[in-house]
This record gives C-alpha cells, structure tokens and sequence, in this order.
C-alpha cells in the first residue's frame, strides 16, 4: 500500500477526490441554479420595510423554528396551494457584506411554516398581539414572546400603532403596547410572504401521496352527523386563533362568534361570504382573511364549519346542508371575483 | 444430557417459530409497502429491534420452562429416593448424631408450627402496602391530567415515584420472606416424616455402614499445608505499603493508567489548555441548552432579547460544536498525531496560535448571535464570515501542523488514524471555504450549500476526526493491535465518497433538484457501507476482551461511542428514506437524532480520549466513582433526552399526515418536551461532574506528607 506511506500522495489524493464531489454534488448545481432561475413575473423583491423585516426576521432567529418551504407532498397543502419552487427563491440575493443570502427554507417545524402566511393570516392586530406574547392569542403556544419590539408608553402619540394587548399580558404594567419601528418592519415582512401565482397556463406541480378520498366520502354522505367532528377540527386550525376556542373572540380585535348576528341569524350568503373571502367592515376589528379561498374550503367543509359554529357555546342556529351551501358558493364566488 | 438434547430440539423449533414470524412480518411489510406507498424503512428499524428482543424472550422462557421441569421432576420423584438422597448427604456431625439416635433409641419430635401465622402478617403487610401504592399511583394520574402543563408537578411526580419505587422494593422483599415461609413450612412437614422414618428405619446394614463412618478418624485442615509452618519473611523485599486494615467499597475500583514516559513540559501544558477551554464551553454550552430546553415547557421563562430562544439557539449549537468538540478534537489530536508518527510535534506556537483563534471566534460568535447579528439563518453556519475566518486560520495551521509533523515521522506507514484525523481537517478546510465564500450563494443556490455544510460539518468534520481518535484510542486502552487495516481503508474511501454527496437529504421534497435529492438517498444509503465497516472493526477489537470494559474507566465511553455510531448512522439513513422522511423531517425527531449523534458518538468518545490521557501527562487520576457517576448520568441523560422525544415526534408527525392541526401536534409535544428537559439536566449535571473529574487531573494538590521520607529529609538523607 504505497499510498498509506507516502503522506503527499495520501492527503492530495483525498483531498482531490473530496473537491471534485463538492464541486459536482454541491458547486455546480448550485451554479446552475442560480443562474437558470428566474424570479416568477409578477414577484417583487423585498425593499423598504419588508427588507428590513427580514433582517430582524433572521437576527431574532426565527429560521430556527419555522420553515419556509412548501413540499410537494399532500401534507404540506395546508401550508401553500402548490409546491415551492426554485423560481420562488430566486429573487434572493447577498443581504449585505457580512451577511450571506438567506433563504429561510429552515429545517425545522417546531411552529407552522411561513411561506404563506400573509394569506392565511392577513390581520396586522393580529400579527401584533401574536409578536408581543404569542399566548395573548393562541393560548397553547409556546412560541418566545418578542416584548423588546414594543414599548409600553403612558399616551400614544398620533402615528403610534398601538396593539390592544388584554391586560394579563402586560404583568401589572399600565399603559399603550405600541410597535417599534423593527416590529412593524417585521409585520411588513410577514405580509409580503404570499404564493406567487405561477403564470397563465402554467400548471403547478402535484402534490404527491394524496390521501384516500375516504374521509370526503364520510363528510358528503353523513354531512349532518360528520358535522361535529370535522367542524371542530377546521374550526381550530382555521379560526380559533383568532375567534378563540370559546367562541368569545379577543375584545378590541377579533369579533365574538358566540351570539353573533351572523352565525345564528338567516343571512347564510353573508355568512359563506365572510368565511370564503374575508372581512373589513367593522373599523372596531381587524381584517379577516379570505381564509375558505386560501384553505380550497369544500362546500362539506364550510357546511361542517357553520353547523360546528352554529352549535358551540350557546349558539342555537339553523343546521345547513352542503347541498344550499354549494349553491351560495359558487354564487358568491362570482360575486368575489367581480369585485 | 437428555435435557440438553431437549433443549437444543426446542431452541430449534424457537429459531424456526422466529423465522416464520419474521416471515409474516416481512409479509406485513410488502403490504404496507404496498398501501402506504413506503414504510422500509420503519420496518427495518423495527426489526432491528424486535427480533434480538424475540429471542432474548424466547431463550428466557425455554430457561424458565427447563427450570420447571426440573422442579417437577424432583418433586415427582418417591419419597422414599428422596429420603436416600438425604442419607447419602449426611455430613459427620449428622451421622454421628443419628448413630447416637440409633444406639439410645431416643426419641423427639419436631414441632412446626408459627410459620404460618408469620407469612400471614407478611401478605397482610404486603396487602396494605399495595393498597397504599395504588393509592398513590391514583393520585399521581390524577394530578397528572389535571395539571399536566405544570413543570413543577411533574417533577414532584418524578420525586413521589422514588419513594413509591422503595416501598415497592421493600414489598417485594416482604413477599420473598413470605414465599420462604411457605416453602419452609412445607419442608418442615416433609421433615416430620423424615424423622418418623428415621425413628423408625430399622435397616441392620445401612446403620452397620453409618457406625463404621462414624468412627473413621476426623481429618481437618490445619490451613498451613501450603505454607508451613515457618513465619513469612519478604527475603527479596517486594512487598510495599503493608496494611492490614480492610476497606469498605462501594462502587468497584479500575485499572489506574498506566504510568508512560512523560512528555515534553510545553505540549503537555498546550493539550491541558485545549483540553480545558474545551470542558469550559461544554459547561456554559450545554447549560445554556438545558436552559432552551426549559423555555419549552415554560415560554415566558424571560423576555429578554438577549436571551430569546431564537438568538440563544444558536448560541448554545455553535458553543458545543466549535468551543467544546472542536477545540477538544484538536486538543486530543496533539496527542494523537505526534504519539503514532513517532515524531515530536512540528511546533507549539502554531498549537497555541489556532487555540486563541477558535476561542475568539467562538467568544464573537456568541456575542454576534445574542446581539441579533447572524450570517443569515442557515444551521451552523450562523456565525458571520469576519468571526468564522478565526476558525479557518486555526485549521489551516493545524493542518500545516499535523502534515508537517507527519511528515517526519519516523515510523514508514502512515498510522490509520492520521488517515482520518488530517483528512478531517483538509475537507473541513474545502467546506468552510465552500460555504462561505459568495459565488454560488444565490436564490435556491444558498439552500444547496447550507444541505452540503451543515452535512459534511458532521461528517466531514466531527465524525471523521473522532473516528480517526478512536482508531488509535481503543487499540490503546485494550492493548491490542485494531482488528483489520483493510477495513479501515475500505471505511475510510467509502465515508469521503458516500457522506459528501448526502448533505441534500435535509431538504428532500424540496425545491432542490430532484436528481440532487436522489443522490443524496442513495448516498445515505451507501453509508451502511463505511459505518458497518468501522464497526465490525472496532467491536472486533474488543473481542476477547470485553471484561476490559468492566476493568477500565475509559473503555466504557469509548464503547458508548462504538454503539451509538452504528445505531444513529443507520437510523441517519433510515430516516432519509421516502416515509420515514414524511414522516420525521421537520419534527424534533431530528433534534433527538442530532443529540444522539453527537453526544452519543462524539461527546462519548472525547470524554474517554480526555480521561485517558489526562492522567498520563499529569500523573493524576480522576476520582473513579465521580467517573462512574459521570458516566451514567450522562447515558441515562442521554437516553432520557432521546427516547421520548422520539416518541413524541413520530406522533406528531403522524398528525401531520393526518392532516390535524398545527396547534393540536404542539400540545401533543408538550410532555415529551418536558421529559427531553429532564433528560438535559441529566446531562448537564454531569458536564459539571465532568468538570470536577477534570479540574481534579490538573489540579496540584498537597500530597498528604510521607512520615518516613519526611524523617530521612530531616536528617538530611534525601529519597529519591
């Protein structure tokens, strides 16, 4: 074994054999990627705000928890309407001299992946009271709270934005929450993060492994006695972090869905409407989010939905089929897009 | 004989039953296979576990079964066979005791009776402490589900359960005395008919035979048949330090280290150095990790910026990675290198040069990240280019000097070793370049190189290089050539080709290049190839002696290490396959894999290379037992750690899959993160044992005063 006794054959042979498996298996693809892909039309790169957000959203850490990638598997459609991408990322370039480019794909989910956030969750209130404690809005969260973004001042002067924090977060301290510069700069960060749509007549690729179409078959045949369970579970990843598991909503943010007009009175298109394409027309609470449109809600499930809401804590309104509620969504389908 | 042919036939039968089963299970593979798309690799992983648990069940029951029998066919046997037995085996003092009935025609009775009512205290005792146990337990449940998100009460359940465990101790104590008792009783009335039959044995030749043993002469021992009668006298004065007092020992003494030809004055102070900068940041590192742990189960522990989880994070990864096992690494590396080329080092200032760069570095570092300046997020490669060139500067010149101090060895063959420890150093050298410097860094470009780095800073890196220590410690401490060089070279060329390629697979269903993807699977499983090959390498050198382990204080670590570097390189490349990896990527299964990992191989082994050569170049020994308890807290902290977090993850993931909610897969997690917290402190109380075993290496204490140098001193006659 003359190579094991000869120390400048052995270490160049190694070291030469471990360079040209980089450069195949990691610099030159990486090339080619970089240089083959372009940004998707109609995607704009981070600027102003949203920039800087992004910065305080890779100082703080927050790779370290949740992801930025949509998988082309069945699992992940909660998080995006299509897989991610190199074109997605390819807008992103060196943030600066002492910093790399980041990507934020993350590996782990320690908290919801964030690549389309901004659709799921469009509320700024919302944003913010999740940023000053986590658990202020969704009470099992374990999420840090993020307090040095905010200041606690006596008045809020007239450009403030003020966060409407319910006192037992604020530990006995009195005055306004208001967002510092970097708080709103991260918000403006979070809300750029959105799908692109691919352009027209481009298909997305599928998302593999899809589920037996089983449990649909359960919902549309026994909608009325499915109902409860599957209600339920839309209702808490959908809705309750911000409506609340009680129903009560947050005071000054969100608005109560126990003994609301809406949920129990006859209005139903209103009611598909809201939940299909969201609120603004109360100035009292934040925007809510086209959340059924985002989610690809069935008409079984936004039947489930209802029936669930119309039958939680007090609430006392009419069970609906997913036969009338198909007919109000495509209605009131049209009507969004009109808009 | 005739039951040992027995028990082979059964054992036969068992492998066969085995083997059927594993058949059906590997039917029940195909189908999932079949249904779920890909489950291989969990089944793999089941199997590896499932089947040597099999037949170590089987193998106790048929044990148990044998044992049985014998029982049986004892108690089958006529008494009367029985009552011979018993004569055969009477010893003089009971001969000469019946002779003597024989010839008085005496008689007596045995009474037996109180046995009973004893054993009947002792079940009520047992009764009553069940009851009160049960109690217990009730109460712990309850309290459980009612306040299961409080900390504080699960550690009071953790607390109540060791006196529960005791009192189960005790109970089962009691219930042993009790079964005793019974049995006794049961003697006792095979006894009375003994002794009717020996009342009434009326048998001329067999009491002709006891009378004739009874009068044979007595022979005793005098206990000076070896030795003679003359008084022992040291005539070639080899004996030392006589103590007739006995000592009382708790925990089993090891070998002391061998004593070695001391080394250079100014090597040995720059190996402490490293060695002890190491122990400094393994301390503070993984303290700050247990106190991430905590932030878990307790988010609003604080709200300072500073020590927010999401700085602190990486804070605590990099503190371990670069200012524990790295600075440790190259620290043992001093000793190694020099130590198999038979050359002393090329030089000392380089030594110390590079050890002030990587304390810098990781010193910046920390301070960088706490103060919200990152590289930009990317695992590991967190620190910013201007800190991570410390770290460069401090490989390369310990590149150039491992190289140049190979390079004059004066053995011919490079020691296997030096293959993997100074290729370690080369390929992290190309890594670090890889990742930092900014040409192919854009868009998806970044995600490529951040797979490739935080992969090959494990493999190319960590594994390698320790590796590289064990291949010269374990020969070392067992005294004994390694099993096969060629092995090691097959190990040594398959790991550069396979471990480069699979950085990829942290990001697989990603948007990275499918064929990128695919390489990286089929690398990870080509790494079963390098793995298994160091494996049989090393447990093959322990062959044979094994009771070694019992003996040492270091082999035990080094032996951890062996085993944890087979169990989590396969589950490495069981978790890249296509459903393991649906379900385990993203969830903390990948936390508990990386702990297992490097703390199971990589911390494990560095402990053992610290522990045997501190006291070689100090002439000190660490405290055994504070060894041994440093030992197993940190393995049972391991497993801890581990076990439920794995558990917790696969949960979790399957509820991903199933489509639940986010915050549902949370709430889930929560025990498993509090039960990863007491593993974490586990271990971290044991770096501070660690520390301790360390400081008492180095430390010069008083030696208590020899009285009889001492006086030669006085008179002024110098010992040597």
């Amino acid at each position: 074994m003359n190579v094991f006794n000869d120390h400048k054959k052995l270490y160049s042979i190694a070291g030469l054999l471990f360079l040209v498996l980089t450069y195949v298996t990691v610099i030159m693809p990486a090339l080619q990627n970089q240089n083959n892909n372009a940004p998707l039309p109609g995607s704009v790169p981070l600027a102003g705000d949203a920039l800087a957000g992004k910065s305080v959203y890779v100082a703080e850490g927050c790779v370290g928890c949740h992801s930025q990638q949509v998988r082309n598997i069945e699992m992940d459609k909660v998080f995006g309407s299509r897989p991610g991408m190199p074109a997605d990322y390819a807008n992103l370039k060196r943030m600066n001299v002492w910093q790399n480019t980041s990507t934020v794909m993350g590996t782990e989910r320690t908290g919801p992946d964030l690549t389309n956030i901004a659709e799921r969750q469009s509320s700024k209130d919302w944003h913010l009271m999740h940023l000053f404690n986590p658990r202020s809005v969704v009470a099992q969260s374990i999420m840090p709270s993020y307090e040095w973004l905010f200041e606690i001042k006596d008045s809020a002067a007239k450009n403030d934005m003020v966060v409407n924090v319910p006192a037992a977060f604020l530990n006995g301290r009195k005055g306004k929450v208001v967002a510092k510069k970097e708080a709103l700069q991260l918000l403006a960060y979070l809300l750029t993060l959105k799908q692109i749509p691919l352009p027209d007549g481009t298909k997305p690729m599928e998302f593999l492994y899809k589920k037996e179409p089983k449990e649909v078959a359960s919902a549309g045949a026994g909608g009325e006695v499915k109902a409860g369970a599957n209600g339920q579970t839309l209702y808490t990843a959908n809705c309750q972090s911000c409506h609340q598991a009680n129903g009560e909503g947050l005071k000054g943010a969100f608005p109560p869905l126990k003994g609301s007009p809406i949920v129990n009175g006859d209005n139903l298109e209103l009611y598909v409407d809201i939940i299909m394409n969201g609120y603004d027309a109360r100035a009292e609470y934040g925007v809510m989010a086209a959340v059924g449109t985002n989610m690809n809600f069935t008409e079984n499930d936004v039947a489930a939905l209802i029936n669930y809401e119309r039958t939680s804590w007090g609430n006392n309104g009419k069970k609906v089929t997913p036969e009338e509620i198909k007919k109000i969504m495509d209605f009131v389908k049209i009507k969004a897009s009109g808009k | 004989m005739y039951n040992h042919e027995r028990f082979k036939k059964r054992l036969l039968i068992a492998a066969l039953t085995l083997l059927s089963i594993s058949k059906v299970s590997a039917q029940a593979a195909d189908n999932i296979i079949k249904t779920n798309s890909n489950s291989f690799g969990l089944w793999i992983f089941a199997g590896l576990v499932i089947i040597p648990l099999l037949f170590i069940i089987g193998k106790l029951y048929l044990d148990f079964k044998l044992q049985l029998k014998k029982n049986d066919e004892w108690n089958k046997e006529g008494t009367t066979l029985k009552f011979s037995q018993y004569l055969k085996n009477f010893d003089r003092a009971q001969i000469h005791t019946f002779v003597t009935l024989k010839k008085k025609k005496c008689c007596g009775k045995c009474k037996g009776d109180g046995g009973c009512g004893i054993s009947k205290k002792a079940v009520g005792i047992i009764l009553v402490l069940l009851f009160f146990g049960e109690n217990i337990f009730a109460q712990a449940a309850k309290e459980n589900k009612a306040l299961s998100s409080q900390p504080g009460i699960i550690i009071t359940i953790v607390l109540m359960l060791i006196p529960i465990l005791l009192a189960v101790i005790f109970a089962l104590a009691k219930a042993n005395n009790a079964i005793r008792n019974f049995a006794n009783n049961k003697k006792k009335k095979e006894a009375g008919t003994f002794a009717e039959y020996l009342q009434n044995v009326d048998d001329a030749a067999l009491q002709q035979e006891f009378i004739k043993k009874d009068n044979l002469p007595v022979y005793n021992l005098t206990h000076s048949e070896l030795s003679g009668n003359e008084k022992a006298e040291d005539s070639k004065g080899l004996l030392s330090n006589i103590s007739d007092k006995h000592e009382t020992h708790f925990t089993a003494s090891k070998r002391k280290a061998a004593i070695r030809p001391t080394l250079d004055a100014d090597i040995t102070k720059l190996i402490l150095w490293y060695l002890g900068c190491a122990t400094f940041w393994l301390v503070l590192g993984t303290g700050i990790g247990e106190y991430l742990g905590i932030k878990f189960v307790a988010p609003d522990t604080d709200h300072i910026s500073w020590l927010s989880f999401g700085r602190l994070r990486p804070v605590h990864t990099n503190i371990v990675f670069w200012g524990w096992a790295s600075i440790a690494m190259i620290g043992l590396g001093y000793y190694v290198v020099p130590t198999v080329s038979n050359a002393k080092i090329y030089s000392i200032k380089f030594g110390w040069i590079a050890l002030v760069c990587t304390n810098i570095m990781v010193i910046a570092g920390s301070l960088a990240l706490m103060n919200g300046i990152n590289n930009g997020g990317g695992e590991f490669r967190e620190y910013i280019w201007p800190i991570m060139a410390f770290f460069a500067v401090a490989l390369i010149l310990t590149f150039i000097n491992f190289f140049l101090t190979v390079a004059k060895r004066t053995t011919k063959e490079i020691y296997i070793s030096n293959w993997f420890i100074l290729s370690a150093l080369l390929f992290t050298i190309i890594v670090a370049l890889t990742a930092y410097l900014p040409f192919w860094q854009d868009g998806i470009g970044e995600t490529i190189v951040q797979g490739y780095f935080m992969h090959s800073g494990v493999g190319m890196w960590f594994t390698l290089y320790v590796v590289g220590l064990l291949y010269y410690f374990i020969p070392q401490q067992i005294n004994k050539p390694i099993y096969a060089y060629s092995l090691g070279i097959l190990a040594f060329w398959t790991q550069i080709i396979f471990y480069t390629v699979i950085g990829t697979h942290h990001f697989v269903f990603s948007a990275i290049p499918w064929w990128l993807q695919t390489v990286a699977i089929i690398g990870s499983a080509g790494m079963i190839i390098p793995v298994v090959a160091a494996t049989i390498n090393f447990t093959m050198t322990f062959k044979g002696h094994w009771n070694k382990i019992i003996n040492s204080y270091t082999l035990p670590f080094f032996f951890v290490a062996v085993i944890y570097y087979f169990l989590v390189s396969m589950q490495g490349t069981v978790e890249a396959f296509k459903f393991t990896n649906l379900l385990w990527h993203f969830t903390d299964f990948t936390v508990a894999h990386a702990h297992a990992g490097f703390y199971g191989i990589i911390t494990f082994a560095l402990w053992g290379g610290i522990y045997a050569i501190v006291p070689r170049l100090t002439g000190k020994e660490p405290p055994q037992h504070l060894v041994g308890a440093h030992f197993w807290i940190a393995f049972i902290g391991l497993i801890f750690y581990v076990v439920p977090l794995s558990i917790g993850a696969t949960l979790r993931g399957l509820m991903w899959m199933d489509g639940k909610p986010f915050i549902d897969s949370v709430v889930v997690m929560f025990q498993y993160w509090v039960w990863r917290a007491i593993g974490g402190s586990l271990m971290f109380i044991s770096h501070i044992i660690f520390a301790y075993n360390f400081y008492k290496m180095i430390t010069k204490e008083i030696e208590p005063l020899d009285v009889k140098n001492e006086a030669f001193q006085q008179l002024g006659l110098p010992q040597k």
